[in-house]
């Protein structure tokens, strides 16, 4: 905000040739920076949210050796403005024996309360909505609506199957913001800070320097994190507020058109969301190897812009990786049983996530900042990420070469196939 | 993902610490080994072909002879026995054949298939002599109205052929009949509009 109150007060003395600070309708600006911030950032998210579904639908097409929409535009890429066109043409329809205005109100709390954490989310260096000195706590705080638009669109849809999928989703949102937010107190402690800028600005630019690979514990706190992460988004393998097998569709069963284009608006926003907290909280976010915020903060007029555009593209792709790993996890994983889900839960997430929390406390006074210990943490955390991943590939590599000379032989052509292109 | 002390596959003498700290492992494992599986998929070439207009050749073409699909029949060659129509389980083979007093004849006057109804058991095509009515390999009969689902194999009243069962006339290409009944999906009857009665 203070970036935008800046330049909105610029504007205001260029303009209307009136200093801000002597002006007594000073409000008045700040109300139209605050609006112009609100529409950026919804932008942001509806231009995030709608390509990410149908290239949700590609990645899901191509894991089940389908093609995925393709039909409108070039590979399909305007399926998201087709499906959004035809939602906003669809009747509103509210059954009978629903409770009107709840059944009217869930799906907008749902997407507030995932809209709200977009405040607190830096995209660049110097790009934050909001420089809150509370950051996570406001982001689990206002996640917290979600639940409550979950139940009511539940409750206010009067059908058993709504009412099963907003109650469990209650349950499942209620119990894992328990271990997300003990995960990340791990960060918090280590940073000594809830602002998201400053957690940021506590890591560095190089992989070893990020809180990942700052201390097995913070390392574990990652995933305990994003697992945790997953289920709040009501994400496979933890979707069983909608589990189509059992529920149709779970909460959104009697909704159509735009309130049923919401929740799933509000889903994919959630899934930038959790990546960007995960990205700024664990990797380092915004931060460029080799500048430090500082440098950045000094720079001016173009360069200052050409960094806060190389900050976003380097926070971009942190989250966006994380993004594709939870569409491709929910291509991968079965789903979890009810007993099982609460099992993961508070026998599992819980408990590790205070073992977390219990030995970065240990570690913090312990541990000096660049001592031997430190570095040794990083080297092996550093050599662990990277043998995984080397593992990683040469596993995928290994199962597509199984299959490769029996494919060609049967087919006739090769099996290889860009993962971007159509056949 | 997370197996119970039920569903352990080997059974190990494991204490319940140990059974906690290797369903974290068993976990990460699966969950692993799955991402791993999926991603080698991104690499393959899709199975699915692109119905109807992005296949490397038309779907008719590629299937076998002896399938079932949308009957024609072969006014030439049809003896008019009606044996067809009376061995349709469903009655959807509507044959229609009147004296003609000026050449002492038999005439066709309605030789209906409701493709609507037809379940496609290939009885009909079975129990023909002369191998009139016979399956193509056409399936693409879709149609807006349910009455342009009945096809029509006699237009204006035609004699019926006179040969014996053994004497049929040279077959025609599978499907060239069927051609010339139903029009091709781009130039069937629209669908009316709401402004239809019920």
């Amino acid at each position: 905000m203070n970036l935008l109150r800046d330049l909105a007060d610029r504007f205001a003395r260029w303009a209307f040739t009136v200093d801000p600070g002597t002006w007594p309708h000073t409000w008045l600006v700040h109300l139209g920076a605050m609006v112009v911030v609100a529409v950026l950032v919804l932008t942001f998210v509806a231009l995030f949210a709608g390509p990410l579904s149908w290239l949700e639908r590609r990645i899901a097409g191509r894991i089940q050796a389908r093609v995925g929409p393709n039909r409108v535009g070039p590979q399909g890429a305007a399926q998201w403005l087709a499906d959004g066109l035809k939602c906003f043409l669809k009747e509103d329809l509210i059954p009978d024996a629903a409770d009107g205005p709840l059944f009217r109100m869930g799906p907008y709390l749902v997407f507030v309360g995932t809209f709200g954490a977009f405040l607190v989310l830096p995209f660049g260096a110097h790009v934050v909505a909001a420089q809150l000195d509370v950051g996570l706590l406001y982001v689990f705080a206002i996640t917290s609506l979600v639940v409550v638009g979950l139940l009511m669109s539940g409750w206010g849809s009067n059908s058993k199957w709504a009412l099963f999928g907003g109650v469990r989703s209650a349950a499942q949102l209620v119990s894992y913001e328990v271990p997300a937010a003990v995960a990340l107190m791990t960060v918090m402690l280590q940073a000594g800070t809830l602002s998201t800028q400053a957690i940021v600005g506590a890591q560095g630019g190089l992989p070893w320097q990020w809180f990942l690979l700052k201390n097995p514990f913070l390392f574990a706190a990652f995933f305990l994190y994003f697992t945790a992460a997953i289920a709040e988004g009501n994400r496979t393998p933890f979707d069983l507020p909608e589990a189509e097998s059992e529920l149709v569709s779970g909460y959104n069963t009697e909704y159509s058109g735009m309130r049923f284009l919401f929740f799933f608006f509000a889903e994919w926003a959630n899934l930038w969301t959790m990546s960007a907290i995960a990205t700024l909280a664990f990797l380092g976010g915004w931060q460029l190897p080799g500048v430090t915020p500082a440098e950045i903060a000094a720079s001016t007029g173009l360069a200052f812009a050409g960094w806060q555009l190389l900050s976003f593209v380097v926070f971009a792709v942190k989250a966006s990786a994380l993004v594709f790993l939870v569409v491709q996890l929910r291509w991968t994983l079965p789903r979890l049983r009810v007993d099982q889900l609460m099992i993961v839960c508070w026998k599992y997430l819980v408990p590790l996530a205070f073992a977390c929390v219990a030995g970065v406390l240990v570690l913090l006074p312990l541990v000096a900042e660049g001592g031997l210990v430190d570095l040794a943490f990083r080297a092996v955390l550093s050599l662990l990420v990277l043998t995984l991943l080397s593992h990683y590939v040469r596993r995928i590599r290994q199962n597509y070469l199984v299959d490769r000379e029996a494919y060609a032989r049967m087919a006739g052509r090769p099996l290889f196939f860009p993962p971007y292109r159509l056949p | 993902m997370l197996a119970t002390s039920t569903s352990t596959a080997p059974p190990r003498a494991r204490g319940a610490l140990g059974e906690y700290f290797a369903n974290i492992g068993r976990a990460i494992a699966t969950t692993f080994e799955g991402l791993v599986v999926t991603s080698s998929w991104l690499f393959r070439r899709p199975r699915t072909v692109q119905y109807p207009d992005r296949v490397e050749q038309p779907v008719q073409e590629s299937l076998p002879d002896a399938y079932r699909g949308v009957l024609e029949v072969d006014m030439d060659a049809c003896n008019g026995c009606m044996l067809c129509a009376k061995t349709c389980p469903i009655d959807c083979i509507v044959i229609d054949i009147v004296k003609n007093p000026e050449t002492k004849g038999r005439d066709f006057t309605r030789f209906d298939i409701d493709i609507g109804k037809c379940m496609f058991c290939g009885l009909c095509s079975e129990v023909c002599k002369t191998g009139a009515i016979r399956h193509t390999t056409s399936f693409e009969a879709s149609a807006a109205r349910p009455e342009d689902l009945v096809l029509h194999f006699v237009g204006r009243p035609m004699p019926v052929p006179k040969h014996k069962a053994t004497e049929a006339p040279e077959r025609k290409p599978q499907g060239s009949i069927l051609a010339q009944v139903i029009p091709p999906l781009g130039e069937r009857r629209p669908w009316p509009g709401k402004g239809r009665s019920r």
